[in-house]
């Protein structure tokens, strides 16, 4: 297992209250890492630090060992992109121009814009299925669409590294299932994905490392098979549960008692 | 036919219509944007946004010619072209009406851009800098380099830039707790903004009685008397200013996505804001050290350039185009409604934009 992206010994903090301490994590390349654990226990926070919203306190963050503060903005941003849980979509933007805010960081002072910057928006509005609606304005869809098109503007970013924050939270049970495989294709395709998913079950099934968080520090990291048990979800999600294999693909399902 | 059948037909007699009409809409769409090509690179220009910058030229330069005409006796367009061209020299048209229709349209576009900033950065339509005491403090910052230090025109304009630059530290660190909101920062500005009034007032009332009159004239914005000579050094800083913001406003533009997404795409956020917050007093600060403080020309002009260019967020150059003509129109009402009195243009703009700002008001009060 390669390693390009990785957090050494961080200590995260808001203000004074601290999140994490001494927290390293190791993200696989080209794997689907998803991140699980309960409310407030910090994975928002670890997939900020990795964007450089917060800068830790104490330890590093690193891409190919070097820390992303020396980075510079833009070049940080053609390598990892980063999909919040609170995106703001500006007042009369349509959902094209909304994608096309992911070619930013690939851009010059002036904006211009270059047939590789247009083939990656197509591409990526093609990729999450937005291109029916994509002159409409971002207003007027609905959640589910709405969420597509904030996933198709981190696409077009196109980045070796997408990180999401709850991507499925707004979405219905298909588009879920729809998005979750979505970036199993683009993990095939070569790119690392590190999601944080708030269903363990759907974790289980698609992630290559499971990384298992509890009151900012990491309780278990490992294949979803190796390292999902009854205790384990006793201790993090504090839930009494039995383990069985999920009818489909086999991995661990936690069944609550 | 029940009921329910009829209207699941209608409902696939929609669906189909709407697929008919899909494939053509998109193609009209897509040309609402034209393609120039640059060195192998291109620039897309909205059509709406070609089609507001020349209404508004048009626009200005008619304002201009009524601008240039206009006085206690109208010169005939012969005259106008006569003084333009030189052929035919006039003190009046050349010395005394061009340099305020100059001012007119630079001042209104540096008003329009410096409101365009702050309701970026509040992220909020009432958050531009007349209504957070911006121009206010500038004015201050003037009053007391006047009254107090007796200073020139140059060293006036200083204070104003100070004033205002104190002004927007004080909004801004009464309005940060625990992040910044837009919304708590557009009403402690407002109330920073009746406190600050409230001192000028004073400072007027304290002044030397020739200090007061002066400072009374221009207590609501005026561009009467302006000259050349007041105008090289402004005219100069605020082209400075708007091409420094110029070259950042694809940044702006990103800002207005979150946070989140603007660091995560590339912006330096911290180094933008400060940026912006420079750009936007300066701007301000330059036109209320010359023609004091004129309200809502910042707040209005942004809004209604947005709607007339189609344009998502809060864009700049709609944001100048649409302040420097509706400054220019304002101006020549002021000439025009009591003359031969020349009111202050400032009368107009507030006259106007209070109106705006009550229905600003209703609006955000709506959306809660």
């Amino acid at each position: 297992m390669t390693t390009r992206l990785s957090a050494q010994d961080v200590t995260l903090s808001y203000g004074d209250r601290v999140v994490s301490t001494r927290l390293s994590l190791d993200v696989p390349d080209g794997a689907f890492t998803a991140v699980v654990g309960p409310n407030g226990c910090g994975k928002s926070t670890l997939l900020r630090a990795f964007v450089r919203l917060l800068k830790p306190g104490e330890g590093t963050v690193s891409l190919d060992s070097r820390s992303v503060s020396d980075l510079p903005a833009k070049a940080l941003a053609r390598e990892l992109a980063f999909l919040p849980q609170d995106p703001l979509a500006p007042e009369g933007i349509t959902v094209r121009q909304l994608v096309a805010r992911g070619r930013y960081p690939h851009q010059s002072l002036l904006a211009l814009w270059t047939t590789a910057d247009e083939q990656a928006v197509a591409e990526a509005m093609v990729t999450a299925e937005v291109e029916d609606f994509a002159d409409r304005p971002v207003a007027e869809l609905s959640g589910g669409q709405r969420q597509r098109v904030w996933v198709a503007m981190v696409l077009a970013q196109d980045t070796p590294y997408l990180l999401l924050d709850e991507p499925t939270s707004f979405l219905d049970i298909t588009h879920q299932y729809r998005l979750l495989a979505l970036l199993s294709r683009l993990r095939d395709e070569g790119r690392t994905v590190i999601a944080v998913l708030h269903d363990i079950n759907q974790a289980c099934r698609y992630a290559d490392h499971l990384v298992a968080m509890k009151e900012g520090r990491i309780a278990a990291e490992g294949t979803a098979a190796d390292v999902v048990d009854a205790a384990l979800i006793k201790d993090v999600f504090d839930l009494p549960s039995v383990i069985v294999a999920d009818p489909v693909s086999g991995t661990p399902m936690v069944v609550p008692e | 036919m029940t009921d329910t059948q009829r209207h699941d037909t209608q409902r696939q007699e929609t669906q189909r219509s709407d697929t008919r009409e899909t494939p053509e809409s998109t193609l009209l769409r897509r040309t609402s944007a034209v393609r120039v090509p640059v060195r192998g690179r291109a620039w897309f220009v909205e059509r709406r946004t070609i089609t507001l910058v020349v209404g508004c030229v048009v626009a200005m330069l008619a304002l201009g010619f009524v601008g240039l005409s206009y006085g206690t006796s109208w010169a005939t367009p012969g005259e106008v072209f006569g003084a333009l061209t030189g052929l035919e020299p006039s003190v009046v048209i050349a010395e005394w009406r061009a340099p305020r229709v100059v001012a007119g349209m630079l001042f209104g576009a540096a008003l329009g851009v410096a409101g365009a900033i702050f309701q970026n950065l509040t992220r909020n339509p009432m958050g531009s800098p007349d209504i957070i005491g911006l121009d206010a403090g500038a004015y201050t910052g003037a009053l007391l380099v006047m009254t107090v230090f007796a200073g020139a025109s140059t060293t006036v304009a200083f204070g104003a830039v100070a004033g205002g630059l104190v002004t927007a530290a004080l909004v801004y660190s009464l309005s940060r707790s625990n992040g910044l909101s837009g919304m708590r920062l557009v009403v402690i500005g407002i109330a920073v903004n009746a406190m600050v009034t409230a001192l000028n007032n004073w400072l007027v009332l304290r002044a030397e009685l020739e200090v007061a009159m002066a400072a009374v004239g221009w207590n609501s914005g005026s561009l009467n008397g302006i000259d050349w000579e007041d105008l090289l050094v402004p005219f100069t800083v605020i082209a400075l200013l708007l091409a420094v913001i110029g070259l950042r406003a694809s940044a702006l533009q990103q800002s207005a996505l979150g946070d989140s997404i603007a660091v995560s795409t590339g912006v330096p956020l911290e180094r933008q804001r400060l940026l912006m917050v420079l750009v936007g007093v300066g701007c301000t600060a330059t036109v209320t050290a010359v023609a004091g403080p004129v309200m809502f020309v910042a707040l209005a002009a942004p809004q209604i350039g947005r709607r007339l260019a189609k344009a998502p967020g809060v864009p700049l150059l709609p944001a100048a185009l649409t302040g420097a003509v509706l400054l220019q129109l304002a101006d020549l009402i002021a000439q025009m409604l009591l003359a031969p009195v020349s009111l202050p243009v400032g009368v107009v703009t507030t006259a106007i934009g209070g109106g705006y700002l009550i229905w600003l008001l209703a609006q955000e009060v709506r959306r809660r």
